[in-house]
């Protein structure tokens, strides 16, 4: 729903449902316009406060933070740990039922996949792919909530604006990726050593005389793989909610529109259900082979 | 879609719940499976082990069979030739205690004859004084002449 100063245009609609619920820093001099038409002008030393708008989120540059998304990834992060401690603590050898089952199925898939593609004695690797893969997919399937239940909900409660899908946010899925990128450097260091060097200055052309142009080429070779993690889970993840969110737009066009937008909406999400999994599943594959190159000697 | 202190954020909340997997997730569930596994893997190997003895016992079982069958036979056998042995004993006994009693019933018949030509003598000696007697119609003197007949019942 429109916050304060916006009317309730299709475009104004959905570039309501990509803001983010941002708190942060506004800059010393910034304008502020608030609801009734005041202009208020931000003191010297800036102000920490909730955004009320996208130029002000914008404003507020790299000092911000957004409050929905890490709402959601931290609350679905800890609905994973529960989840998961509750039956690790009931695991035993005995016969598995209900909810064990299906855990069991989850820890064993991953496990099957650590397995086929890491081949390297690292006890963290099969955790962390078990940690992505369903936190990642917790976060994906908050896409299945229709788009307005929960922003609109809370807009009457006076949040002005709220994004639940935390991996629709570049800040969530690169915050990943960069986390998986330090584990690749470390290990790349850690298991290579100064074979890490040789492999980033030697390679493909084995002569002193390339070692910048390999160094040029392995390292943009080496950034293109956090980039690319976290950029194809959040180009994936807001497209589709993209479409929710202009399918959820089609409502608007009429009573004629309800019932082709209903089946579309049914259609995509079904589609999603399969696009979710199959995103936080790549997603963890590439973790594990990341990781399992950054074992790997050349 | 601005990029911001969100970043690290989410970097920390990864690293804190990636570790708490790590400590409190992965190892229990996956030492059950283990475990599991290894009791399945038992339970399936004393499975095998038991189909194994089965087939021992049942071949155990039957050489044993035959073991009984031919004792069985040797025990019908022996209780036959004792049998026999029996029987021809008893056959033996029977044929002496036949010629046994036969021998006492041909001395008793002997003695009852025996006895019977005494009374037959002396009935005749009787018989035939009392005849001279009424043939003579004269008393024989019984003293006289009873040497003569006691001399002529023995020749009979």
């Amino acid at each position: 729903m429109a916050a304060a100063g916006e009317t309730l245009t299709i475009s104004g609609y959905i570039v309501h449902h990509l803001t983010n619920l941002t708190y942060g820093k506004l800059p010393a001099g910034f304008e502020r316009h608030a609801a009734d038409g005041s202009v208020s002008v931000v003191p010297e030393g800036g102000m920490w406060t909730m955004a009320n708008e996208g130029t002000e989120a914008a404003a507020m540059g790299f000092t911000a933070i957004h409050v929905d998304s890490m709402l959601w990834s931290v609350g679905l992060g800890i609905v994973f740990c529960w989840l998961f401690r509750s039956v690790a603590k009931k695991a035993e050898a005995g016969v598995p039922s209900g909810f064990v089952n299906v855990v069991e199925m989850i820890v064993q898939f991953v496990d099957d996949t650590v397995r086929d593609t890491f081949h390297g004695h690292n006890k963290l690797v099969a955790p962390l792919a078990l940690t992505v893969f369903v936190w990642v997919f917790l976060m994906n399937l908050m896409d299945l909530i229709p788009v307005d239940l929960i922003p609109h909900t809370l807009a009457l409660l006076g949040v002005p604006y709220h994004k639940i899908v935390p991996s629709t946010d570049p800040n969530i899925t690169m915050g990943m990726a960069l986390g998986i990128f330090i584990l690749m450097l470390y290990y790349s260091i850690k298991v290579k050593g100064f074979g890490f060097v040789k492999e980033l200055t030697m390679n493909p052309f084995n002569h002193w005389v390339f070692i910048p142009v390999n160094l040029f080429m392995e390292v943009v070779g080496l950034l293109a793989k956090p980039f690319s993690l976290g950029l194809r889970l959040f180009g994936n993840m807001y497209a589709g909610e993209m479409i929710f969110i202009l399918i959820a737009a089609l409502f608007s066009a009429g009573i004629a529109w309800l019932v082709p937008a209903g089946l579309l909406q049914m259609g995509w999400a079904i589609f999603h259900i399969l696009i979710i999994t199959l995103q936080a599943f790549i997603f963890m594959v590439l973790t594990i082979v990341y990781l399992s190159m950054a074992h790997e000697d050349h | 879609m601005n990029i911001n202190l969100t970043l690290f954020g989410q970097m920390i909340a990864f690293v804190c719940f990636v570790l708490f997997c790590m400590k409190y997730v992965w190892p229990p569930i996956l030492a059950a499976m283990k475990e599991r596994e290894q009791k399945i893997a038992d339970g399936l190997a004393a499975a095998d082990r038991a189909s194994h003895d089965l087939e021992l016992a049942k071949e155990k079982a039957v050489e044993r069979l035959k073991e009984a069958k031919q004792e069985a036979a040797a025990i019908v056998e022996s209780a036959n030739k004792r049998g026999n042995q029996l029987v021809e004993e008893a056959k033996g006994a029977a044929l002496v205690e036949a010629d046994r009693v036969k021998a006492s019933a041909q001395a008793e018949i002997e003695q009852e004859s025996n006895r019977a030509r005494e009374a037959l003598r002396s009935e005749v000696a009787a018989l035939s004084l009392a005849g001279a007697e009424k043939v003579l119609g004269a008393a024989i003197d019984q003293e006289a002449h009873k040497q003569l007949v006691e001399k002529l019942a023995a020749e009979l």
